[in-house]
């Protein structure tokens, strides 16, 4: 049986991780790798990186910092952050990325998603979305990390980025982020139901039951967070051992 | 100089994670698609994420194909490249190597509510040979794929995924595995090691 999966989100800017962190073990825990590498061991199952700078001018540093993941850590990773074309996504999968993610260029030109696709397969495209519940009760996608609303509905636009050939939706709630709340069932339930593709849950994640929640009522495949791993307020191995007794099928 | 280790290269991704997890467990490797390089190579490993046809056509267009049946050292086919190992896939109903009979199958869910494709972690059940040395029956390992192969005379591994499937082949001195040992944490780190020592 496959298992839901525990992912930490790590955000980059200039080549270094920007949140702080309670890491008191790390020699250097503004180093993204060294962090990545933590959570490795500590059996994350997989890692996202967002680079939350990333024009042009970063791009270099971005790819550096790819290479020194794909040598250094032993799981899957993703890295998302201001990719626009094939070939920014060719030069992160040659560095060793395993994934990457789009999400405001993607909808500002939705044929990326099928490039993409097409010229590396769907396995390895993730669909970023930001969505937010309005008071009409819909859900919306927003753009430019929640600046931007536009008219398009969340379900709407995930079966189209599916459609054009997406492997995975990433998918945060702008309505549960930063509350510690925990996830919305809600709008991840009707994706996870919707879509052939897994769904990952971002955005709300305050206790471990957040977890159980998400994935027993919303049945997220997998499961992202920043803040709670990254001040420890709750580990990994606890998480997972708490799933498991749970019923939870996690790797533990 | 210790033993020569081979990546082969062809059209197909994730060639640079490979190399990086034997760096990782202390190995160096060479990627190369000059048969010469792979005929003398101790141990070769054929790795890959992508589509099947347009990989078999790369590989004939080079000779390869018929290269790679003929080896006689250890050969572990990663992921897409044990698929191109078996008979036939039906990714594009596309005729493979043959060196396993298993016949390779897309999943189909079937109204079970399973994604497709597979994404993640799975447990390998069944285990039966000296590339799981170490490694407990049950462990997890990092699966990505939408086709699979089916069980048969040649299934070392098995894991579940809206069916029981071949999740490690073995024959002679050819092995294959569905999942990514270079992408599976300690477990993976372990197999690599073990095919390494064969």
């Amino acid at each position: 049986m496959i298992t839901k999966r525990i992912i930490p989100c790590l955000d980059i800017k200039d080549g270094r991780t920007v949140k702080g962190t309670n890491f008191i073990n790390l020699r250097d825990a503004g180093d993204p790798v060294e962090l990545g590498a933590e959570y490795a061991r500590q059996g994350a199952d997989e890692l996202v990186f967002l680079d939350i700078t990333a024009t042009n001018e970063k791009r270099k540093t971005l790819s550096e910092l790819v290479s020194r993941i794909a040598h250094h850590i032993n799981i899957p990773f993703t890295v998302g952050g201001g990719i626009s074309s094939v070939e920014d996504v060719r030069v992160l999968l040659q560095h060793g990325a395993d994934k990457i993610s789009v999400n405001t260029s993607a909808f500002k030109r939705p044929d990326l998603i099928n490039e993409l696709s097409g010229e590396f397969g769907s396995q390895c495209v993730v669909l970023a979305i930001d969505t937010k519940q309005e008071e009409d009760g819909e859900w919306y996608v927003y753009l430019n990390g929640g600046r931007v609303k536009t008219d398009t509905r969340c379900i709407d636009w995930a079966r189209e980025g599916v459609r054009r050939g997406a492997g995975e939706i990433l998918l945060t709630s702008m309505n549960h982020d930063g509350t510690k709340n925990g996830f919305s069932v809600e709008i991840t339930g009707t994706l996870a139901r919707e879509l052939p593709v897994p769904v990952i849950a971002s955005g709300g994640a305050g206790t471990m039951e957040h977890f159980t929640e998400v994935f027993r009522e919303a049945n997220a495949d997998a499961a992202l967070a920043a803040s709670i791993f990254h001040f420890r307020e709750i580990s990994i191995p606890e998480l997972k051992a708490y799933l498991n007794s749970e019923g939870i099928p996690v790797r533990v | 100089m210790g033993e020569r280790i081979v990546i082969v290269k062809y059209n197909a991704g994730n060639i640079q994670s490979v190399l990086y997890a034997l760096e990782r467990i202390g190995k160096q490797a060479v990627v190369t698609d000059e048969h010469e390089q792979i005929r003398l190579a101790d141990k070769v490993i054929f790795p890959g994420v992508g589509e099947a046809s347009s990989a078999m056509a790369y590989l004939k267009e080079r000779g390869l194909d018929q290269l790679l049946k003929e080896l006689k050292q250890p050969v572990l086919g990663i992921c897409l490249g044990m698929q191109l190992m078996c008979l036939h896939s039906e990714e594009n109903d596309t005729e493979c190597l043959g060196i396993f009979d298993e016949p390779v199958i897309r999943f189909v869910a079937g109204g079970t509510g399973m994604k497709i494709p597979q994404i993640g972690w799975n447990r390998v059940v069944e285990t039966s040979s000296q590339i799981f040395h170490g490694i407990p029956d049950g462990s997890y390992f990092y699966f990505v794929h939408s086709y699979y192969a089916a069980r048969g005379a040649h299934t070392i591994g098995v894991a579940d995924y809206i069916q029981p499937y071949s999740a490690a082949l073995h024959k002679n001195n050819f092995y294959g595995v569905q999942f990514h040992p270079e992408k599976s944490a300690g477990a993976g780190e372990q197999l690599l090691r073990n095919f390494l020592s064969i």
